[in-house]
């Protein structure tokens, strides 16, 4: 028997989950702008409520424009299927939602977006969910800090700030011998550069704000289900094993199989916690991800030359971007990163902290705002932004020192951007 | 034959060629996976025969039950099997003997031997799979529930309507139809 060939990355980019619109033929996705859909009889309308059919009911729980971006992103990440939510915040919650229970604890790296070491270390807290974060640069720390109420383990693939890779196989190791999911944040990287399912993750999480919207016009997030974790394989993991008395006892995973978390995710974590992503959101996202190669190619090109070009300036002590060869995570990078180490890093200023405010105070050409992969160039003074939230000791951890400034290289002409950096830089100095 | 993995083709080939399917194991509880496996199926046009020894005689979904494979006075073409992987066993033999083409174990059942069995006596096997989930998955059903379901295709739907020129064009359809 005959396996079908599969399509190329650039092929699923464009077409996966968006066939033809059956009743009218459009070929673009419709944005079905709806908050609701007919039954055709009581007992059709039973049997959805149920769980018992597959159809649309309430755009909170599904919409036919964010299923498109629900396979499209699960195909290019290898996964099973996905859950599409408000933002890269709501996927995080809706993620750690379909298990974790008040006392429980899961392991997160400290290399992370600051805006989810607060929201892992203090929001999570008021739902009895406790952090353990933990250096990933030896993987064996997460070995180290596991407990027996750990029920997973974050990273994020290559971390925001910037410049750091996250050795993913030898955390998905530790994750499968403990028995728990490995999540990953996978947003700064996109599946275009690292498919983190194949190096042995659970969950995928993207901010969909980032690279796959990629123009800066639309929040979103979503959680990619591998389908590979057995979650009847130990009682942790009840939201997904018990009875559900709302759904006249179903087991997830006993009735789903390997569909469990991506129905569990739409039919619990969206109906109860309410951040559905809006249909015309979903509808740019699915645009955007049709040139996310492209678009990826030349971020990584334009990253390159200006990170190479900011490592030889006078004013700059360091430049963190792991496509470079001064970099320590490089290694890391031609493993996990082999297209290209992204287009979001950090680098350092001998001036400190004045000089960075100085530096975003003056770019033209770069925006001086807080969001990464955009076709424009962003920069940011994490210390003073992003970051502003955390303790010193956790700004250090998170690579968001005072020195630091965070660049997201866009798609201008990278002379242009090297320019621009260059005159700013000499009145930061 | 790989039982990890099944082609599209494969699944396909199966689920296209059958019409009776017997489901051994079947439960009159509305609200166990087999009873919604079984209304799913037969609004998909097919003709499900529960077997069941706890509830013989009495009807589910409209279908009269049987106690086993051999009491179905029908020619069954395919055997769903609902029971956990030991006691596919004998039913698989039992599947061997009334001369069904399929052989097909729900999600969490697998029984290599009895495979094995089967497809020396040239039926066609599926084993850790549903075919309620399948038959969605492959008919683009179940990526409405954002699930990956690996096709890729520029054709419009199969036996998707729309009456050009009825309501396209800016023509009014005169009536407004409820529902
Ligand atoms: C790596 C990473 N994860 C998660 C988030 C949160 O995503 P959102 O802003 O869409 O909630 C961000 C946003 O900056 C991010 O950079």
């Amino acid at each position: 028997m005959a396996e079908q060939k599969a399509p190329g990355f650039e092929t699923r980019a464009i077409h996966a989950g968006a066939a033809p619109d059956p009743t009218t033929g459009a070929r673009v996705t419709p944005i079905y702008q709806t908050t609701s859909y007919v039954f055709d009889d009581v007992d059709h309308a039973a049997s959805l409520f149920n769980l018992q059919t597959y159809g649309y009911i309430y755009s909170r729980l599904t919409n036919p424009t964010v299923s498109v971006l629900e396979e499209r992103v699960a195909n290019l990440e290898g996964g099973r299927g996905a859950v599409a939510c408000a933002s890269g915040h709501a996927a995080q919650m809706l993620a750690f939602f379909a298990f974790m229970e008040p006392g429980d604890e899961f392991l997160a790296s400290t290399k992370l977006y600051g805006g989810s070491i607060t929201q892992f270390g203090r929001s999570f807290k008021k739902f009895g969910w406790n952090v353990i974060f933990v250096d990933p640069d030896d993987p064996q720390n997460f070995k180290r800090a596991l407990t027996p109420k750990c029920k997973a383990i974050f990273v994020e693939s290559l971390a925001n700030p910037g410049g750091v890779v996250t050795d993913l196989e030898a955390i998905a190791a530790i994750a499968k011998e403990a028995g728990i999911p490995l999540i990953v944040d996978n947003t700064m990287a996109s599946p275009y550069l690292c498919r983190p399912i194949e190096w042995g993750a659970t969950l995928v999480i993207h901010s969909t704000t980032k690279f796959l919207s990629g123009h800066g016009n639309s929040m979103g997030g979503i959680v990619v289900d591998s389908g590979k974790f057995d979650w009847s394989s130990s009682p942790k993991f009840r939201g997904l094993t018990d009875p559900e008395p709302a759904y006249h006892g179903l087991k997830f995973h006993e009735t789903f199989g390997d569909l469990a978390f991506t129905v569990a995710g739409h039919a619990l974590g969206l109906r109860d916690l309410g951040a559905a992503m809006a249909p015309l959101n979903a509808f740019l996202t699915i645009t955007g991800i049709e040139t996310l190669p492209l678009r990826m190619e030349r971020h990584v090109a334009n990253s390159e030359k200006v990170a190479r070009f900011l490592e030889q300036h006078p004013a700059v002590g360091w430049v963190s971007y792991a496509g470079l060869e001064s970099s320590p995570y490089r290694k890391l990078a031609k493993k996990y990163l082999p297209k290209g180490a992204g287009s979001v890093f950090t680098f350092g200023l001998k001036g400190g902290y004045e000089a960075g405010v100085k530096l975003v105070e003056n770019v033209e050409i770069f925006s001086h705002l807080a969001n990464i992969g955009d076709t424009r160039s962003l920069i940011i003074h994490p210390a003073s932004t992003t970051h502003r939230q955390l303790s010193d000791e956790q700004k250090l951890a998170a690579g968001a020192g005072p020195d630091v400034v965070r660049v997201s290289i866009g798609l201008e002409t990278a002379d242009d951007l090297i320019a621009d950096l260059d005159q700013a830089l000499k009145k930061a100095a | 034959m790989d039982h990890e993995h099944y082609s599209d083709a494969y699944l396909r080939e199966v689920l296209d060629g059958v019409k009776t399917i017997a489901m051994v194991g079947a439960s009159p509880n509305w609200n166990r996976p087999s009873y919604f496996a079984m209304k799913y199926l037969q609004g998909k046009g097919y003709r499900v025969i529960p077997v069941n020894p706890a509830v013989a005689g009495q009807e589910i979904l409209g279908e009269r039950v049987y106690a086993s494979l051999r009491d179905i006075p029908e020619k069954v073409d395919m055997v769903d099997i609902f029971r956990n992987s030991a006691a596919a066993g004998p039913i698989v033999d039992e599947a061997i003997a009334i001369g069904a083409r399929v052989v097909w174990m729900q999600l969490g059942v697998r029984n290599d031997e009895a495979a094995a069995r089967a497809e020396a006596a040239g039926l066609k096997v599926v084993m850790n799979r549903c075919p309620k989930i399948e038959w969605s998955r492959l008919h683009g059903e179940l990526s409405w529930s954002g699930v990956n379901s690996g096709i890729i295709s520029s054709k419009r739907a199969a036996g998707a309507g729309g009456w050009p020129g009825v309501s396209g064009g800016g023509f009014s359809s005169k009536r407004l139809k409820k529902g």
